[in-house]
């Protein structure tokens, strides 16, 4: 389809705004990491890389990243195991309450998190007596499951089961089955369902605050902690910057994986 | 000898009768047609000689062998699927080689193998593409060539030319047999297109309701066919009942006689005459249908070549007088 100029020139700028809307206040982030002012003041009074060398340092950053990854993974894991063997019974197999189980399954994502975790809180603190680490993961599987969940299950649906019928069909059995055909017809699916859990759990902050044990803090809950201490918040600023780089890098590769599949 | 016997094979899902116990021997290196309406339960009876399903009783031979309960990957036999079943993640040739992979051959052997087999079905140069980098015809031959290359003792086809064009698809039938011909395999076929089963066929089983009406050579399937259903299914039924039966032909029953059997405006003796009025005319091209309303009170379907008569004199033909006569021998009783 052929534009004319002015609709282009309309159409750019229109584009021009809205990523404009979406990056400047990132990278006024990134700039201010580096800004000797603490008030973060416009324009920049000077270049420091002191805010950065002292977050790097910071023993309570150091340890919310490292609980947050943690988490993250672990609930990350948990999901990707749980959530493709949900979607693999209810998409491959019929039983009684399989519509019911399903919705069961999708529900925990659109409850308000502060319903989970007011709920989760009242079970752990009644029945295991205290918040820990795992009580967090626990809390954050939850929904990652979902995620998971929904991705498999949207790929086994549109995979139908001719495929596996195929691979059956010419001699291979159900373990060879699932290697060759099922799981990498799955991949892209359980990648795309384990970065989005990732992700959810990364930031998650409602039902974390709920099922933290004391001194258990993630990293959304320590910023949200030192954000308003004059004193912190450069560091706070360094992190977010920080973020804001690191988080590029599993986006360009899930960009790259796919559109390496598109190429062959 | 018999490849495969069928015994007594009946299915249910749910409360519907798929299959209602279907008795079939099918005889090494045929070619034969499950034929039937959706619904009727060729499909299920394939897909339980494959192994896809379970049947509720009865049992399947092949070989001799009892395989009604082996799974899928124990059973000499393969299956061309209706949508193709492709595997999307592997080129041509690695689809080709998939059952001999499994089965664990040798690279070299294997490589050989695919290779022929694609050449096989005419599709050489093309090892390296992807299946969504071919056309519908040429997935269909690829799929053909990945289930023939295992040599399997029966091939099945699930309605294996649904999908493709009229022009493609009458090629392909053409190529099919050829293949079956060359190899050697028992063929089955199935398919809701009558005269797909007519062309490729050395023996129909027709289904209706899970049963078999009728099991015979295409011809006879066709010229003769046993019941109501089968005459109705397969090619266009004159059906004569009641008083227009003893009118016409002097008995009671249900007769039927094909479209192409009946001459219009002749009469003669030693054959039945029956007037009436042309109340449908369609042009087909090389030919043209009539639906004539007889007076002895039924519709009957005459087709006639179009060998000097053009377009427009036929249609001029529509609600005119017309006299319909057809050879004695060319009529059926149906039971």
């Amino acid at each position: 389809m052929k534009l004319s100029t002015p609709a282009k020139l309309f159409l750019w700028t229109v584009m021009g705004f809205g990523l404009a809307f979406i990056y400047v206040p990132l990278i006024l982030v990134v700039i201010n990491s580096f800004n000797t002012n603490t008030s973060f003041a416009w324009p920049p009074t000077g270049f420091t890389t002191s805010w950065w060398s002292k977050a790097a340092v910071n023993e309570g950053v150091r340890e919310a990243i490292g609980r947050s990854l943690f988490v993250a993974t672990i609930a990350t894991l948990i999901a990707l195991v749980l959530g493709s063997l949900a979607a693999a019974a209810i998409a491959r197999y019929k039983f009684f309450g399989r519509d019911a189980i399903s919705l069961l399954f999708v529900l925990p994502i659109a409850l308000p998190g502060i319903v989970t975790g007011i709920a989760l809180n009242n079970v752990f603190t009644n029945f295991l007596g205290e918040l820990t680490i795992f009580t967090i993961i626990v809390g954050h599987a939850t929904f990652c499951i979902v995620v998971v969940f929904n991705n498999v299950a949207a790929r086994y649906r549109r995979m139908g089961s001719t495929l596996e019928e195929a691979s059956m069909d010419l001699g291979a059995n159900r373990v060879t089955t699932f290697r060759l055909v099922t799981f990498p017809l799955l991949r892209n699916a359980l990648i795309a369902g384990g970065l989005l859990a990732f992700g959810l759990s990364f930031d998650e902050i409602i039902v974390t605050t709920f099922t933290a044990g004391a001194g258990q803090n993630t990293l959304p809950i320590w910023i949200f902690q030192n954000l308003f201490r004059p004193n912190q918040a450069p560091i706070v600023n360094v992190v977010a910057a920080a973020l804001v780089i690191i988080s590029i890098v599993p986006i360009y590769l899930s960009q790259r994986l796919t559109q390496e599949k598109s190429d062959k | 000898m018999a490849i495969i016997e069928i015994q007594n094979l009946a299915k249910s899902f749910g409360s519907v009768k798929a299959v209602d116990g279907v008795d079939l021997d099918i005889q090494a290196g045929e070619f034969l047609t499950l034929l039937g309406p959706s619904g009727s339960g060729k499909t299920t009876v394939l897909r339980m000689i494959a192994g896809f399903e379970t049947p509720d009783s009865g049992s399947i031979k092949l070989n001799g062998t009892d395989i009604t309960y082996l799974p899928p990957y124990e059973r000499d036999v393969n299956t061309v699927f209706q949508d193709y079943a492709l595997f999307p993640h592997m080129d041509v040739l690695s689809n080709i080689e998939y059952g001999l992979k499994v089965k664990k051959f040798e690279k070299a052997e294997r490589r050989e193998k695919a290779l022929k087999a694609l050449e096989q079905v005419r599709l050489a140069g093309y090892e390296n593409r992807k299946p969504n980098q071919l056309s519908g015809g040429q997935r269909q031959r690829v799929a053909l060539a990945r289930a023939l290359v295992n040599r399997p003792s029966v091939l099945l086809l699930d309605e294996p030319l649904g999908a493709l064009d009229l022009k493609l698809r009458q090629q392909m039938q053409i190529e099919l047999k050829e293949l079956q011909r060359e190899v050697g395999i028992t063929f089955i076929f199935v398919t809701h297109d009558q005269e797909e089963a007519l062309t490729m066929s050395d023996r129909i089983a027709v289904f209706d309701k899970g049963k078999i009406q009728q099991l015979d050579k295409p011809a006879a399937i066709y010229e003769s066919p046993k019941n109501e259903f089968v005459a109705g299914f397969v090619g266009i039924s004159n059906l004569i009942s009641g008083a227009a039966a003893q009118k016409l032909i002097g008995k009671a029953g249900t007769f039927t006689v094909r479209p192409e059997k009946i001459r219009l405006g002749m009469t003669g003796s030693d054959v039945r005459n029956a007037e009436g009025l042309i109340k449908e005319v369609e042009y087909l091209g090389p030919s043209t249908r009539f639906l004539v309303q007889l007076d002895a009170g039924v519709e009957l379907m005459a087709l006639r070549q179009n060998s000097s008569e053009s377009a427009f004199e036929v249609e001029a033909m529509r609600n005119t007088r017309t006299t319909l006569s057809w050879e004695i021998a060319s009529e059926y009783q149906l039971v």
